[in-house]
């Protein structure tokens, strides 16, 4: 695996929008987690976002908590999940990049934690509850461990303050496509549409878009509008979620390969 | 009516810093999208604290709605339940927020947030509640002053509070139930942040506790600083001095904060806050979070926290729904890293003799949540030498608990 920021860099010279899908780590158990991503990496992600179940989390819609709680109840671990992502080292070409959010990383010791993921195999990572003030802490050492930490910018960002994050975010810049948590929308919010060109307008760092997307449709309009990454994650839990994971697995894929073909088939 | 600034300028070391820190605790751990708006109400919060008709407003309805100042309560069966055989024992005193309107201290913020609401001109309030009296309070000023009004509660807590929850629905909130975890207080506030979240542009989270991340736990404090502002007011006329001794039960901690700000530069007062032991501190079934807990991350502000060693956040347990909160505010945390407070915890079992006692001793039926504080009494006057000045804050009334006390000793029959 490359770094995320290698990985952008080689998309933008190909002219490429990437697809990241997300998914949560051990639902419905962590030997599927496994095969999930290495069927995601062959069925045209270019990055992809694992998230760590964790008890409490905030910026998530009843999908994704749901499954994270299908997880905790299974005994998923953060040291589970790094096991996977290290087992599936060398098959998997998609950069990781761990989706956690802050207490069990705080809870585990800021250096520990980054030496764990980054002895796994994790590229980067996406701290929900982390805001650019309480980030500070974990920018620099997870730099010296070669991890981009990306942070995100929201709609509500005033200008001043997305200068900020654009600078201090690693790998690309998250942005948070709706007010709200993540979670299948029917409409694509169109602000998108304005910030994207703003965000342009103050850094060169790639953009990526999240929360909210969950069909092809969403993915080709994001893709317009000029973003370098569609986030989609719901919709990809929720096909693991409803089916066994033999059917889970092939709907992913299928579902993986109409986005991508949505994103590269450009009018 | 005298209106002054919410909190004396001579307390500069008890401000939390520019990123809403007491000492390592605190902070704004929260999605970014609430950062705007977490800095849009720091900005009014500050401009209204200091703001003559402001404070005006808040005073008059602290007075004619609310039916401030309530008593300092000398009570006198209770102190000659104590005393000891050559007659010496602390001097107990009730603050009596159990006599505000709505029957508990919450109402002096939801009063205060709502105004501030109104003037950043949100037409719309959320709140979390656990034993429904933040939630009763919130629908309360909501129902006064003509905003529409959503309150989250968790499935388990709408059972044992139901009286509460009727009490919110005839004032025309909608009372939102929460299903997720154990459907207890953490898992209603989650629900109403990702709702602030997602409707942030329109609406004011009154969050009711000192907990939550930056201002809040600051201005839900100064909200409740009336409390002990109005107890050194009466302690002076009273006795002369200030209380020896401030006794509080802590859950997020708001009441014990209102009570113990007004007196945390006055040294030789000793503050004392009560967590709820549940089955027993050496159970998993519990809600001491200063006692059993570490640092950690809950609800957008770092604070003592009852977490695995996973970092995952334990469900709490406590007969009072209050209490039932794996958190607590962080200068409750700063308080007890410093040594300025002592937190102790008692037992479910413990806090219901408790509201027996002052019930038969005084005629006073206090809260679940409160019933901690006056239980700590059991263990401390045996201590206590002389007869110093104690102030219980009696947080809340025991009106929504009869119920819950009912099946409890039933069951213990």
């Amino acid at each position: 695996m490359t770094s995320v920021s290698d990985c952008f860099q080689a998309l933008k010279k190909q002219g490429t929008c990437a697809l990241i899908p997300f998914i949560t780590a051990g639902d419905p158990n962590l030997g599927t987690t496994a095969e999930a991503l290495r069927v995601l990496d062959q069925s045209g992600a270019d990055l992809i976002e694992l998230g760590v179940p964790y008890s409490d989390p905030l910026a998530d819609g009843p999908v994704i908590q749901a499954a994270a709680t299908r997880a905790l109840q299974q005994g998923v671990t953060l040291d589970k999940v790094l096991e996977v992502v290290q087992s599936v080292q060398g098959e998997v070409k998609a950069p990781i990049i761990l989706f956690t959010y802050y207490n069990p990383i705080f809870y585990r010791g800021i250096d520990n934690f980054l030496a764990q993921v980054a002895q796994a195999g994790v590229k980067g990572l996406v701290v929900p509850d982390l805001p650019l003030e309480e980030a500070e802490v974990l920018l620099k050492p997870a730099a010296a461990q070669g991890i981009d930490v990306t942070l995100l910018v929201a709609p509500t960002s005033p200008k001043e303050r997305i200068e900020a994050i654009a600078k201090q975010s690693q790998g690309f810049i998250y942005l948070v496509s709706v007010t709200g948590v993540t979670g299948t929308r029917t409409e694509v919010a169109s602000r998108v549409k304005d910030i994207i060109p703003s965000l342009r307008g103050m850094t060169d760092k790639p953009i990526g878009v999240g929360f909210g997307i969950s069909q092809p449709e969403h993915a080709q309009q994001i893709k317009a509008w000029g973003a370098d990454a569609v986030i989609v994650g719901s919709a990809f839990v929720k096909r693991l979620a409803e089916n066994s994971p033999p059917e889970g697995l092939k709907a992913i894929g299928e579902f993986c390969r109409s986005l991508k073909a949505a994103i590269v088939t450009d009018q | 009516m005298t209106t002054t600034p919410l909190s004396p300028s001579t307390q500069t070391q008890q401000q939390p810093d520019s990123l809403g820190r007491f000492g390592r605790f605190g902070g704004k751990y929260v999605p970014e999208t609430l950062m705007p708006a977490l800095a849009e109400l720091e900005a009014a919060y500050e401009q209204y604290r200091q703001d003559p008709d402001f404070l005006q407003e808040l005073d008059g309805l602290l007075g004619d709605y609310v039916g401030r100042p309530n008593p300092l309560y000398f009570a006198e069966r209770l102190t000659a339940h104590y005393a000891k055989p050559d007659g010496s024992g602390p001097q107990i005193y009730l603050k009596r927020e159990d006599l505000n309107h709505t029957g508990a201290h919450k109402i002096n913020n939801a009063l205060g947030q709502v105004l501030l609401a109104k003037r950043m001109g949100k037409g719309r309030i959320i709140a979390e509640t656990g034993a429904g009296q933040h939630g009763v309070a919130t629908a309360t000023v909501c129902a006064r002053f003509g905003l529409e009004c959503v309150i989250y509660m968790g499935v388990q807590d709408m059972e044992r509070q139901a009286l509460n929850v009727f009490r919110m629905r005839l004032m025309g909130a909608r009372v939102q139930p929460v299903a997720a975890g154990t459907g207890t207080l953490k898992d209603a506030t989650s629900e109403a942040i990702r709702d602030w979240v997602t409707n942030v542009e329109t609406t004011h989270y009154i969050l009711g506790s000192v907990a939550g991340p930056h201002p809040y736990p600051m201005m839900v404090r100064d909200f409740h600083g009336v409390i002990g502002k109005e107890t050194r007011q009466q302690a002076l006329e009273k006795w002369g001095g200030v209380p020896d001794i401030l006794l509080a039960c802590v859950g997020g901690g708001s009441n014990a904060m209102g009570l113990f700000y007004e007196f945390v530069e006055d040294a030789q007062v000793r503050l004392i806050g009560v967590e709820a032991a549940g089955e027993g501190t050496e159970t998993d079934k519990h809600a001491a979070t200063l006692t059993k807990g570490r640092p950690g991350v809950l609800h957008g502000a770092m604070s003592y926290l009852l977490q695995d060693e996973e970092g995952q956040v334990i469900e709490a347990h406590s007969i009072s729904a209050g209490l039932d909160y794996p958190g607590v505010g962080p200068e409750h945390s700063y308080l007890k890293e410093t040594g300025r407070a002592e937190y102790y915890s008692v037992t479910d079992g413990e806090a219901i003799a408790a509201l027996q006692r002052l019930a038969q001793l005084e005629g006073i039926i206090p809260a679940l949540e409160t019933s901690h504080a006056i239980a700590y009494l059991e263990t401390l006057c045996p201590q206590l030498t002389g007869s110093p000045r104690l102030v219980i804050n009696c947080s809340g009334r025991g009106d929504k608990d009869v119920q819950t006390v009912a099946k409890y000793l039933g069951s213990a029959e």
